[in-house]
């Protein structure tokens, strides 16, 4: 008697639009060069290959990077960790936001103040620059990269999660159980967060994005994995000197980053418009019954 | 730029038109609408639907044609379309609408702006909504003179005519800081402002208290009268369409099914549905049976074969099922209505009520006990000093405007509620202020029905989980056992057991207060506390839905608390009742004593401004 | 007991003893609110950089650091003291415009950061302006001709445009007006910290540029959604009724209401301005706030990074306030109670 669940159900409908293929199939591609990547790579990403910011040639496919390194190798080895470092601080940041914002809506009272406060200190800094502030005193290691991305998103999620989760509750099913007595909690669990999946839903992609753009953009600066490592940050900073001798040591790790991004962006987008569709039904509404019920008076 | 002429009945001012296109003489209908047809246009997936078709009418200077319908018959439709207007994703699919005989339709888009508002005005359903929030109301006022021409100076008239007597403090409002009657006025005033030679009024009286909309149905009365101007209002309250109206028109899946002068047509229907619509009313004068009609109208696209209301008809034969019929003329006055057996319908006596038996129940000790109750929100003063009884198996109704704290009065019983002084006692013990303190007993018995069925179903729930949810909370019943009772009280609300599978989004409104009374049922309360749980619902809805809670209440032995705003539902279903106003009891007592015979000023007001039938039956 | 009589309700603009001061209010509220916060953020600030392992004596003296020497220069430097102290002298400081000294060069940092301020300043001022204005102008036109041809590519260029890191857009602007296609702009600046920006127009195109174009279309696709909101609801379609004429139907009935929620957006991108000129300056190596922030991390300068730090949060925090306010200001509805 169990429907599917609203996850499967908004995604199925995402997929099947064109933005939704587009981005799941853009993203995807990224993914699974970052993944696959280390294994195919012709060469190791520390080896030297050629001469510095050589041409391309049937050496070195895309030519060399500032070391003489191959920058195809390099690119293909550079990705997971950046992919991979996004993706746990994305589901870190979110998982407690989430929480804190659901516990701010339906407690109130001191509770929320108290989170809102925290969140709004939080808020304050711009997420690089807090990424930056934790990093200049304790060096710039993973974890720590991590644990800052993800408490930097933690507060948007709680705002954003605290006011949809607040809306939820006002409304008039939610008092109904009340009035029967049914503790916090266990309205919160049933009758709450089952609602929320689509916000949050959106929030994750949103989030994954900013991830990976604050992480990349750690990583150009120098305060990502640290060379000789392979990150496509790092690699589009350090080519930058020889931009005009070979462009790719640039543009490769450039166009992965933004097309995972953009496919990230546009799936998301696609979820957002699913999710307001006919509340949760499993199979497709019939389409006149839909647009009568906008219609007519 | 010409400005419109002074006040003296009105020949028609028509612009720059090309004169050999209109049609003026003596005896031209001020309004014609010609085989109107609205569709949705074909899509890849389904082919083209009609959302108004055949429809027809005429309306002379001055007289006011009521259209009504349920929701989803189309009116709304129509009325855009005698502006010219069509809702996104609808077209114009045929027909005219003659203004003094020129085809509306027909205008390009630069021509029929100079026709809306000036020639054609609308008057809206929520002024609240179709004013803008940002711009000062003189803005919006006068920019009715800037786009059309014409003095501003009137704009003091036209407000004092519209029944604004102090313009100037209203001209420098926003929208939001007047109140609803306000609000109405200023769209009438907007309307009026001009001229008009057609008005269209779209439900504005909905939302609006019975003693504003008095008011507000005198004024546009006043007007349409003095300056001769034709009106077309559309509503679904019968009531108000009858004291207003010279005609009614009865609009039904998008089809016009009955047309007649006002008082034939609600003495003697000529259709089953007009039939069905004025057995489903509830009057003032007496206490009946309400009769609600099984099944819903069918959605465009989805039309029956032949007539559309054929499913749900009494006197359907098996010719209804050939085609759609064609109206069929039963008196010399132009009563029309599109069924073959128009002629027998209209012969048959009235539309036979039946007087309501209900026995007052033997006063035994009170269920519910509300004993100077006040509540204040900050300064402000909500509720003084309440208290009221509720009998056991006898329904109690509060009345009052919006405002008058009958709904924080109903909250305050349930536990939704806790800052309140005085007392409430319940089957003999107090009770707590919130849900927090009282014993799970107390809240077992008292249980509540809101007013919007589709905001107080969890949408992530299955009906069965939904209705089963205070049934696990209070009780510890094996899945069999659970499964079984829910199944009984499914039944007891008039719904299939199958719709234990069901999701609230695939039900109507009407399905949808039945699954929350069944919810509210399912653990055999002792008091009922429904608020407004019928203004959300169609007449013929609120109809069977009243019916269906007078049965259980009868055969469960409940005491109801029936919060309300409708004197005539009150009359038909409740033995006592109070009034409530700005918080304070007003009156109270049997209903046969206090609606026949009131002692207060403010009930015989709020009586004497319920909009009612010239005829009973 | 009286009928509710509309007649006699007060309407209106009350007397102005009575009259509330929301605008007022709000501002007083929320500046003591802000300090407040920034109070707490300039704690965070210096619990983090003077209490975690690794603290500016171990930064100076880096691999040279003995026990006694370590000892030696945490005296100097006041690091003995207790916190609490440390904290207070610190606070007291910047009040007075003292951020100390930097660690790197010795160099007073309120005179280091001090011209960068303007500079970094003149960016985010100059991009969200013109961001803010291409934006809304776009999103009007888009809603106006929804589902054009138009409106369709304008609002997928947009879901691409906005997902774009600002280096790698400063990478391609680079690629196509400074060093590989044209030679228009240069792609690094060259001019010195004090001397002001706008002495040198071509340098600031490019950073400008970026930084508009990662900002536009998300103002763009705000400004498009409220548009298009305002001209589904239903006193647009009243004004319609009216028979009053499409372009003022668009910008003196829709535009008023659509630009409350846009006002959030533009603050916000205000917001994101100040982190986002950190990677820009970094890239072409512009003298401002930024760019120093960069170098003092990687240095350990931890006295600069306090003071950039602090400096970014409460621009943060005003940006904040005057958001607020001014979507307060356009909105009547919140602005004037009902009486």
């Amino acid at each position: 008697m169990a429907r599917r669940p609203e996850v499967i159900a908004v995604l199925g409908r995402a997929v099947r639009t064109p933005r939704g293929t587009a981005g799941l199939v853009i993203a995807g591609l990224v993914v699974l060069v970052a993944v696959i990547g280390p294994a195919v790579a012709p060469y190791s990403a520390t080896e030297f290959v050629t001469a510095p910011f050589a041409r391309a040639s049937s050496v070195a496919w895309l030519g060399g990077d500032v070391l003489g390194r191959d920058v195809l190798s390099r690119t293909l080895d550079g990705g997971w960790q950046l992919l991979a470092m996004a993706a746990v601080a994305t589901a870190l940041g979110v998982v407690v936001g989430a929480v804190l914002g659901v516990m701010a809506a339906y407690y109130g009272g001191l509770w929320d103040s108290l989170i809102m406060r925290a969140v709004d200190v939080i808020l304050a800094f711009p997420q690089l620059v807090f990424a930056l502030l934790l990093v200049s005193i304790l060096g710039p290691k993973i974890w720590l990269i991590v644990l800052a991305v993800a408490i930097s998103h933690a507060p948007q999620v709680a705002r954003v999660t605290r006011s949809a989760a607040l809306d939820i509750s006002e409304r008039d099913f939610v008092k109904a159980m009340q009035i029967l007595g049914i503790p916090g909690r266990r309205i919160i669990r049933r009758d709450v967060l089952p609602n929320l999946t689509s916000v949050l839903m959106v929030e994750i992609g949103l989030r994954l994005t900013y991830s990976m753009l604050v992480i990349a953009g750690l990583s150009f600066l120098g305060f990502g994995l640290q060379p000789p490592a392979a990150s496509w940050g790092l690699m589009i900073n350090e080519n930058r000197v020889g931009l005009i001798a070979n462009p790719w040591g640039v543009l490769m790790p450039a166009i992965l980053i933004a097309l995972f991004t953009i496919g990230v962006n546009t799936f998301t987008d696609a979820v957002a418009r699913a999710s307001l569709g006919v509340g949760g039904r499993a199979t497709e509404p019939e389409p006149i019954a839909l647009v009568a019920r906008e219609v007519t008076g | 730029m010409t400005a419109p002429s002074e006040d003296i009945p009105m020949t028609a001012t028509v612009e720059d038109i090309p004169p050999s296109t209109r049609e003026t003489g003596p005896g031209t209908p001020r309004l014609a609408v010609e085989d109107l047809r609205i569709v949705m246009p074909a899509t890849r997936r389904r082919p083209e639907a009609d959302v108004v078709d055949e429809v027809s009418f005429t309306v002379q200077p001055g007289r006011v044609l009521g259209l009504v319908g349920e929701s989803g018959s189309g009116k709304t439709t129509v009325a855009l379309a005698l502006l010219g207007l069509v809702k996104r994703g609808l077209a114009i699919g045929g027909g005219k609408v003659l203004i003094d005989g020129r085809d509306i339709l027909a205008l390009s888009e630069h021509d029929l702006q100079k026709v809306r508002g000036r020639s054609v005005a609308y008057v809206p359903q929520d002024p609240g909504s179709a004013l803008n929030p940002v711009l000062k109301v003189g803005t919006q006022l006068r920019e009715v003179f800037a786009v059309h021409g014409g003095d501003a100076d009137r704009l003091t008239q036209v407000m004092a005519e519209a029944g604004l007597e102090d313009p100037a403090p209203i001209l420098a409002s926003y929208p939001h800081q007047l109140s609803g009657g306000q609000q109405q006025r200023v769209a009438l005033a907007m309307a009026f402002a001009c001229r008009p030679q057609l008005i269209v009024l779209d439900e504005p009286t909905t939302g609006l208290d019975v003693t504003t909309q008095r008011r507000v149905l005198d004024t546009v009365r006043g007007l349409c009268h003095t300056y001769q101007v034709a009106a077309v209002y559309i509503s679904h309250d019968l009531s108000v369409v009858a004291e207003i109206a010279d005609h009614v028109a009865v609009m039904y899946a998008g089809r016009l099914i009955e047309i007649g002068a006002a008082s034939e047509l609600f003495a003697t229907p000529a259709h089953p549905y007009t039939r069905g619509l004025m057995r489903a009313i509830p009057l003032m004068a007496t206490s009946h049976e309400l009769h609600g009609m099984a099944g819903a109208p069918p959605r465009p696209g989805n039309r029956p074969a032949g007539c559309s209301f054929r499913p749900r008809c009494e006197f359907a034969i098996a010719e209804c099922e050939s085609g759609e019929p064609q109206p069929v003329v039963v008196s010399d006055t132009g009563h029309a209505a599109r069924c073959v057996r128009a002629t027998e319908i209209t012969a048959l006596s009235g539309t036979a009520l039946l007087a309501r038996d209900r026995t007052v129940p033997a006063a035994a000790e009170p269920v519910l006990t509300i004993s100077r109750v006040s509540v204040s929100y900050t300064n402000k003063p909500v509720l003084r000093d309440v208290n009221l009884d509720v009998g056991a198996r006898k329904s109690v109704a509060i009345v009052g405007t919006s405002g008058s704290g009958k709904t924080t009065l109903a909250r305050c019983v349930v536990g939704l509620h806790k800052d309140w002084t005085g007392t409430i006692t319940f089957a003999g013990s107090q009770l707590p202020p919130g849900v927090r303190g009282r014993t799970p007993d107390q809240l077992r018995k008292i249980q509540f029905v809101a007013q919007n069925p589709y905001a107080s179903l969890n949408p992530r729930q299955t009906i069965g989980q939904i209705i089963g949810n205070p049934l696990t909370h209070f009780t510890k019943l094996p899945a069999r056992e659970r499964d079984k009772r829910i199944g009984d009280v499914l039944t007891s609300v008039a719904l299939r057991e199958s719709f234990a599978a069901r999701y609230p989004d695939e039900l109507s409104g009407g399905e949808r207060q039945r699954v929350a009374l069944a919810r509210a049922l399912v653990v055999d309360p002792e008091l009922l506390v429904c608020d407004e749980i019928t203004s959300a619902l169609d007449v013929s809805v609120q109809a069977a839905i009243v019916e269906l809670l007078l049965r259980l209440q009868a055969e469960r032995g409940l005491a109801l608390l029936f919060i309300t705003h409708n004197l005539p539902l009150v009359r038909s279903i409740a033995d006592d009742v109070t009034v409530i106003s700005a918080g304070q009891i007003c009156e109270h007592g049997p209903v046969t004593q206090v609606l026949t015979a009131p002692k207060e000023a403010y009930t015989r007001q709020l009586i004497a401004d319920v909009p009612s039938f010239e005829q009973t039956g | 007991m009286t009928t509710a009589t509309e007649a006699t309700e007060r309407v209106g603009p009350t007397s102005k003893a009575a009259r509330p001061h929301p605008i007022r209010d709000l501002v007083i509220k929320r500046s003591l609110i802000g300090i407040l916060t920034l109070v707490l953020v300039s704690i965070l600030i210096f619990a983090a950089t003077q209490t975690l392992p690794g603290n500016a004596a171990s930064a100076v003296l880096l691999n040279t650091a003995t026990p006694q020497r370590l000892h030696a220069l945490e005296v100097q430097l006041g690091l003995t003291r207790p916190a609490v102290e440390q904290y207070w002298t610190w606070l007291t400081g910047v009040l007075h415009g003292n951020f100390g000294k930097s660690l790197a060069n010795g160099q007073p940092v309120s005179t280091l950061i001090g011209g960068r301020i303007l500079n970094s300043l003149v960016l985010v001022v100059l991009a969200g302006a013109i961001g803010t204005l291409i934006g809304v102008g776009l999103g009007v036109l888009a809603a106006a001709r929804r589902d054009s041809v138009f409106d369709h590519v304008l609002s997928v260029t947009s879901l691409g445009v906005t997902a774009l890191p600002e280096f790698v857009v400063a990478v391609v602007l680079v690629i196509f007006f400074a060093a590989v296609v044209i030679h228009w702009f240069p792609a690094v600046s060259v001019f010195a910290p004090g001397t002001p920006p706008w002495s040198n127009p071509r340098e600031l195109v490019l950073p400008v540029a970026t930084l508009v174009i990662v900002v536009v279309p998300y103002v763009f696709r705000m400004m498009r959604a409220s548009m298009i909101d305002a001209l589904e609801s239903d006193y647009v379609q009243m004004a319609q009724l009216k028979g009053v004429p499409k372009w003022r139907v668009l910008l003196f009935h829709a535009l008023p209401n659509a630009i409350a929620p846009t006002i959030q957006v533009i603050g916000l991108t205000f917001l994101y301005l100040a982190g986002g000129v950190v990677v820009v300056e970094y890239l072409f190596n512009y003298p401002g706030l930024g760019q120093a922030l960069v170098g003092a991390v990687s240095d350990r300068d931890i006295p600069q990074i306090q003071a950039i730090v602090l400096v970014l949060a409460a621009f943060y925090i005003a940006v904040n306030i005057l958001t607020d306010v001014i979507a307060l200001a356009v909105s009547p509805r919140r602005r004037l109670p009902r009486s």
